[in-house]
């Protein structure tokens, strides 16, 4: 019988630590298949967050390193500032990239840099237990924001990829989903676009955001939290090309 | 040539392949001089958003491979010890130059030498430790980058180099040599690319049960042998001294001058000067302190390493200190007038 459907091999054949209906695994395999498809594995770096993702060297078999919490632009540029043939890319959750490692992100953006970065918004610290994030959205629940996020006292949801868009430094940025097949074909070609541009040398940084489900946090069962995604996040997040 | 520019210099004859920087005083001549001068030799100069960025970049061009170096003033420093902490972990090579200035907060920018605890102790968090050299003078400061770069890369650890705002500044004289470095281990942990191998990982997290203590154990045993075999110090006139003055960094070249002075007035005064502060020169010290002597020591600071020299000497003579913190500099005669205060008990006089 004629094999249609394989695991891609930069995706390691072992269990995931995710929770039930979590969008990472999704997201990882669109990464590794993106690695597998343009041929780019033995000259890839990958960096780990700090947040749920932490162990992501345990699923995508590249060279990984794992970093600070939000530092993983400013590694990225480390990187590769010294390896312009490398491809490098971050891989970072809202936490990591909006939170605490706004400082980095921004100015790796700014600056330009050749890297890709994977952004994860599933608006809530995920590894820690579920508390508000940047991006959490008002009215949402948190193990902080018991009463739902006010806007008084919490601020608004912090939409960052608007923001990196609009830096010269930026050279694609899309906001994508994982809600439905359709969406993760979407996402997987705004992933792939973002991988090739640094492939041929593009000059500076692409992002492709990905709302992705929380299903443990979200308090709902995995087809709930996809549904939530459609209805409620992408009216803060709404989806599509920011840039380039 | 300036201490800032030349330590920049031997960083870079030492095969420095990339420099990443924020702007502080009195440390600027150095990122300065490394935007001009890296970038000549074909290597890698970025100044970054802030330390915290700086030494992350550090980080990641280490991670893959290459000679990468930071340098900072003390609240500077501060900000990277979160990422000296991870560098420890994930067992990277990493050389980072404190040009110390007045501290806590953000002090003023005289020279200073209370950052001591800092680097010795390690500010970040965990166990861990990091090799500090402490020169003394500017041509010290250039033989020290090729060390520092070398010691990194043997032991895959943080090597501080660790001045002083005078140290930075002053112009002297200096020559450069590009010298026959280490025979050292090739990097095979480094990520290059998993090209016609397996994936390789730097990381400092240790989930499972007993793998960081067995990971700590590992690295504990890595700094027993840079103990037993890195420690540097040079002495002066130990042997007949009724007392022993101890000072690094330019605090031990004011009491260079006045240890000279006491000797001419037939004072038995001698001194130890630790190059390396950690590992510290613990046996030298504790040799010394077999026979009865007085123990000075002299820093810029309000007491620091003094408390690693009393565990040397290990109660077997008194140790005094004299500092001088903020800024302040001591001057040769107010060390000489310390040193003549001192009196020595007749019947342990040599």
């Amino acid at each position: 019988m004629e094999t249609v459907f394989t695991r891609t091999p930069t995706f390691k054949e072992c269990p995931t630590h995710y929770c039930p209906g979590c969008g990472h695994g999704i997201a990882h395999r669109l990464v590794a298949e993106t690695v597998d498809e343009l041929g780019i594995r033995g000259r890839t770096i990958g960096i780990a967050p700090v947040g749920c993702a932490v162990l992501a060297y345990n699923y995508l078999d590249v060279d990984m390193v794992e970093v600070a919490h939000g530092r993983a632009p400013a590694v990225a540029t480390g990187m590769k500032r010294t390896n312009p043939d490398k491809i490098i890319f971050s891989y970072q959750g809202d936490g990591d990239l909006a939170a605490i490692g706004t400082g980095e992100i921004i100015h790796a953006a700014h600056r330009g840099e050749q890297i890709t970065v994977i952004f994860i918004n599933n608006a809530v610290f995920g590894m820690t237990g579920g508390q508000m994030a940047p991006t959490t959205v008002l009215g949402q629940i948190t193990a902080t924001t018991q009463k739902g996020r006010d806007a008084v006292s919490e601020g608004y949801p912090l939409q960052i990829s608007e923001l990196l868009a609009v830096l010269p430094g930026t050279i694609y940025v899309e906001r994508c989903s994982v809600y439905n097949p359709a969406q993760v074909l979407k996402a997987k070609k705004a992933i792939r676009h973002a991988f090739e541009l640094q492939v041929d040398g593009a000059q500076g940084l692409s992002l492709v955001e990905l709302l992705s489900p929380c299903p443990t946090y979200w308090r709902m069962k995995p087809a709930k939290a996809m549904e939530w995604i459609e209805k409620e996040m992408t009216k803060v997040f709404p989806l599509g090309k920011l840039k380039g | 040539m300036c201490g800032n520019e030349a330590l920049g210099e031997a960083a870079i004859l030492a095969g420095c392949d990339a420099y990443f920087g924020y702007p502080i005083t009195p440390q600027n001549e150095v990122t300065a001089y490394m935007s001009r001068r890296m970038p000549e030799e074909g290597h890698v100069f970025l100044q970054c958003e802030s330390e915290l960025a700086a030494i992350n970049m550090v980080f990641g061009a280490s991670a893959t491979g290459k000679r990468a170096m930071t340098s900072s003033s003390s609240p500077g420093i501060s900000l990277m010890q979160e990422g000296i902490s991870y560098l420890a972990g994930a067992e990277l090579p990493a050389v980072v130059v404190n040009i110390m200035r007045g501290g806590p907060g953000l002090g003023n920018i005289a020279p200073s030498q209370g950052d001591y605890f800092q680097a010795t102790r390690g500010g970040g968090h965990g166990d861990y430790r990091t090799i500090v050299l402490g020169p003394s003078s500017v041509q010290e400061l250039v033989d020290c980058m090729p060390l520092a770069f070398d010691l990194a890369d043997q032991y895959r650890m943080t090597v501080v180099v660790l001045a002083d705002g005078i140290l930075g500044q002053m112009m002297e004289p200096v020559v450069f040599e590009r010298k026959q470095g280490r025979k050292l281990p090739s990097k095979d942990w480094a990520l290059t690319g998993a090209k016609d191998r397996p994936q390789n990982i730097v990381r400092s997290l240790w989930l499972g049960e007993g793998v960081l203590e067995e990971l700590n154990c590992k690295l504990q045993k890595k700094y027993e042998q840079v103990q037993k075999n890195e420690v540097l110090c040079e002495q002066f006139a130990v042997d007949d001294a009724d007392i022993v003055v101890v000072a690094y960094g330019v605090a031990a070249r004011i009491v260079r001058g006045a240890v000279s002075k006491a000797r001419q007035e037939g004072i038995k005064v001698g001194w130890i000067r630790p190059i390396t502060l950690w590992p510290f020169p613990t046996e030298q010290i504790s040799k010394a302190a077999d026979e009865f002597r007085l123990f000075l020591t002299v820093e810029m600071s309000l007491g620091q390493m003094v408390e690693d020299v009393k565990l040397a000497v290990a109660g077997k003579s008194p140790v005094l200190f004299y500092g001088r913190p903020g800024g302040g500099v001591p001057t040769v005669d107010e060390i000489l007038e310390k040193i003549k205060q001192l009196t020595i008990p007749e019947k342990n006089r040599k």
